[in-house]
């Protein structure tokens, strides 16, 4: 700071610093934000899209959240639905089983409060809010016993609700799905 | 020369003693669900404990310190005494009697619903309207902030208001406009039905709602750790603020980004369709903006400290920074922990990656390395550089100071880290037991570990730091002259109208929540048979 030139050059200088450095924020913003689109459109991941209602006081009398039609279903394509239910303090079913290498499509609700439904090791996670149905889905590779907590706070049993998930071999599936029309592993 | 001595000081002490008490809450927390300790027996105990935590950490610690911190900021920017003295202090009353109408249903267990609702759970009206007294409570200061505002800048027109009263009010209006949300929440939805006028509610609206509060309320958290980076640290280490103006951009974009994009939180809900996730999450990394452009102006600020102080070459300037004084550890240490936090935030943030860490320990992790962490030390740090000015005596334990803000840095670094860890491994929130016995859960156990003890150490900073203000109360008299801010290296003659007032960024403001907010809210009021059952909390004891 010897002279008024100095600091006048200076504060020109010290201008354009700070304007580079506003626009490799801005750059690093758009970045992500393309990114996202990008991925999401040509992806396809995202998180769900569809807004659809179910009445918690009617689940268990009409609808696809009816107790027979929980579990997981092959439907006509080869692809799995698995359709699930939470309520105070466990999953339904509790024990989910699912084939390797197939596209696995989750339905599922809230029978009471606010619950969660994460498989750990997956991308699987969503929230239970009664009223709406959660989709998710996702693919496994290899055979593997998963845990599925419930990770929001649904009333003083919430530490007590892990559901598991259990991926077997897509042939050892078929195999089960010859003669039943709703697949668990729940203890029989 | 600070008037209302008594009213800042009331307002601190009321915040430092609930966040005494949460933060040893939070650490039983830590321990209780750890390995460390068996089942707790009663694991209602432990929400209630949550909820304790939540809610004087949330609502009553940060809103205090926001409001006696800005009370502060009004006396010493505008050099005047406060106007409406009075209604400050029956804004404090309001505050006082709501945390206690709050939380007496707390710890008797009718309110274990966290600090975040959650309906359709529903505990005694009594919590709700307590935190609703808080609000209120913190409006008057709100509307405190404005009329102060507003009789100075008409008894100096042509002069450009401090920056330190610009940032003030715009965090006060950022507040009284992101506390919306949550307010209809209560007021139309969970209290009517807490009093048993309603036996339905649609909880997915009021996850909406509640999304409306729940980003921003970061962001008023953080204010007044940004206006401490811009007005007190650059004049307390002995530099220049570097730019005024970038200073007024940045608190003008948080007011007007920092609201809409609160259903980034509702990523992985059901009651928000696609489009308007994509909308927020725009929006959210929108709001990096301004941090990034904090970052630049602040550390170009700390340059010309260091280079003042004889700093030669690209970096030589950083080893002449004067690091013995706390205020230049504690902006290290909020940047440091600024930079982490927010390199896990632009991930929660994101359209795709949000789903692998969703609500898990990672999302804890993470606002307790932002909120405790980055802001938190600048409270601290706010705190030790008024002191002498609201009691008139030295604050002189500097060794103390700079153990308390190293234990501060460190203890969350060990408690967070970890933490952000077995989220990525996808352990699940908020439960009072774990059973580590498990195969699937036993690889979490030594993280977990680590917090607990990342917990103890804060909790011995925070000890150190009561003890240091104590300390203060008794050192000798001192006469600490005017308080100052930090003089920008061009002091603003003249601004631009719109980075001297509001009217521009509140209509933005505004525009952008009726836009991303409107039609989600819309929507959920169309649809039929959205409304479920009300679940009762507390009730059958």
């Amino acid at each position: 700071m010897s002279g008024d030139t100095d600091h006048g050059a200076a504060a020109i200088a010290a201008a354009r610093v700070e304007r580079r450095w506003a626009g490799l924020s801005i750059g690093i913003i758009c970045v992500l934000v393309v990114l996202a689109a990008y991925t999401g459109i040509h992806q396809a991941v995202m998180p769900q899209a569809q807004v659809e209602t179910a009445d918690p006081r009617t689940l268990h009398i009409s609808g696809e959240f009816i107790e027979s039609n929980l579990g997981s279903a092959v439907e006509p394509d080869g692809s799995v639905t698995v359709r699930a239910i939470g309520q105070q303090y466990s999953f339904t079913p509790q024990c989910i089983l699912i084939p390797t290498d197939t596209p696995v499509r989750f339905r599922a609700t809230s029978a009471d409060v606010i619950h969660g439904f994460l498989i750990e090791h997956t991308n699987v996670n969503t929230m239970l809010v009664p009223g709406y149905i959660s989709a998710a889905t996702t693919r496994f590779s290899t055979p593997a016993d998963l845990v599925m907590p419930c990770h929001e706070f649904c009333g003083a049993g919430h530490e007590g609700m892990w559901g598991r998930i259990k991926v077997i071999e897509k042939s050892a599936f078929q195999k089960l799905a010859a003669d039943r029309r709703r697949m668990t592993c729940v203890a029989q | 020369m600070l008037h209302s001595r008594r009213l800042i000081l009331a307002h601190f002490w009321l915040a430092f003693a609930g966040f005494g008490i949460a933060l040893v809450l939070g650490e039983w927390q830590m321990f209780i669900r750890s390995p460390l300790h068996a089942w707790i027996g009663n694991p209602e105990w432990y929400y209630r404990s949550v909820t304790a935590h939540g809610t004087a950490m949330a609502y009553v610690f940060p809103t205090l310190v926001s409001m006696g911190f800005g009370y502060a900021i009004t006396e010493a920017a505008l050099k005047r005494p406060l106007i409406g003295a009075r209604w400050a202090w029956t804004g404090f009353a309001l505050v006082a009697v709501g945390t206690v109408t709050a939380v007496v249903p707390v710890s008797l267990g009718l309110a274990s619903v966290l600090y975040t609702f959650y309906p359709p759970m529903i505990g005694s009206p009594f919590y709700y309207i307590g935190v609703v007294l808080v609000v209120v409570g913190s409006w008057i200061w709100v509307a405190l902030m404005s009329v102060n505002l507003y009789t100075w800048k008409r008894a100096n027109r042509g002069t450009p208001v401090p920056l330190a009263m610009f940032a003030n009010v715009a965090g006060s209006y950022l507040w009284a406009w992101t506390a919306v949300g949550a307010a209809i929440e209560l007021l139309f939805q969970i209290i009517p039905a807490a009093l048993g006028l309603t036996t339905t509610i649609d909880a997915g609206l009021a996850r909406v709602f509640f999304s409306w509060t729940l980003h921003a309320i970061v962001y008023f958290w953080l204010m007044p750790t940004y206006i401490a980076y811009y007005t007190i640290i650059p004049r307390a280490i002995g530099g220049r603020l570097f730019s005024d103006p970038m200073a007024r951009i940045s608190f003008a974009l948080f007011l007007v980004v920092a609201m809409p994009i609160g259903v980034h939180h509702l990523f992985a809900d059901p009651e928000v369709g696609a489009g308007f996730k994509f909308m927020h999450s725009v929006f959210t990394a929108l709001v990096a903006l301004p941090t990034l452009l904090t970052v630049f102006t602040i550390c170009a600020s700390v340059e010309i400290a260091g280079r003042l102080r004889g700093g030669k070459g690209l970096l030589g300037w950083v080893a002449t920074l004067p690091w013995r004084n706390p205020m230049m550890l504690a902006i290290a240490f909020s940047f440091v922990m600024l930079g982490f936090g927010g390199a896990g935030g632009i991930i929660n943030m994101s359209y795709q990656l949000d789903a692998s860490i969703h609500n898990t320990q990672w999302i804890t992790g993470h606002f307790h390395l932002i909120f405790g962490g980055a802001i938190v030390i600048m409270y601290f740090a706010i705190a030790y550089d008024l002191w002498p000015h609201l009691t008139g005596r030295a604050l002189d334990s500097f060794r103390l100071m700079r153990l308390q803000l190293w234990s501060w840095f460190i203890g969350m670094i060990v408690l967070t880290f970890p933490w952000h860890y077995v989220g990525v491994l996808g352990m699940p929130r908020r439960m009072a037991f774990y059973d580590y016995a498990d195969p699937a859960i036993a690889p979490q156990a030594l993280s977990v570990i680590a917090s607990v003890i990342g917990g103890a150490i804060l909790v011995v900073s925070g000890a150190l730091f009561v003890a240091v203000l104590v300390r203060g109360h008794r050192a000798v008299r001192v006469e600490p002259g005017a308080y100052r801010f930090s003089v920008a290296v061009h002091q603003p003659q003249r601004v631009p109208a719109a980075l001297n007032g509001f009217g521009l960024w509140v209509s933005l403001m505004l525009a952008l929540t009726v836009i991303n907010y409107g039609f989600p809210i819309v929507h959920l009021l169309s649809l039929p048979n959205t409304s479920v059952p009300v679940v009762r909390i507390g009730a059958a004891k």
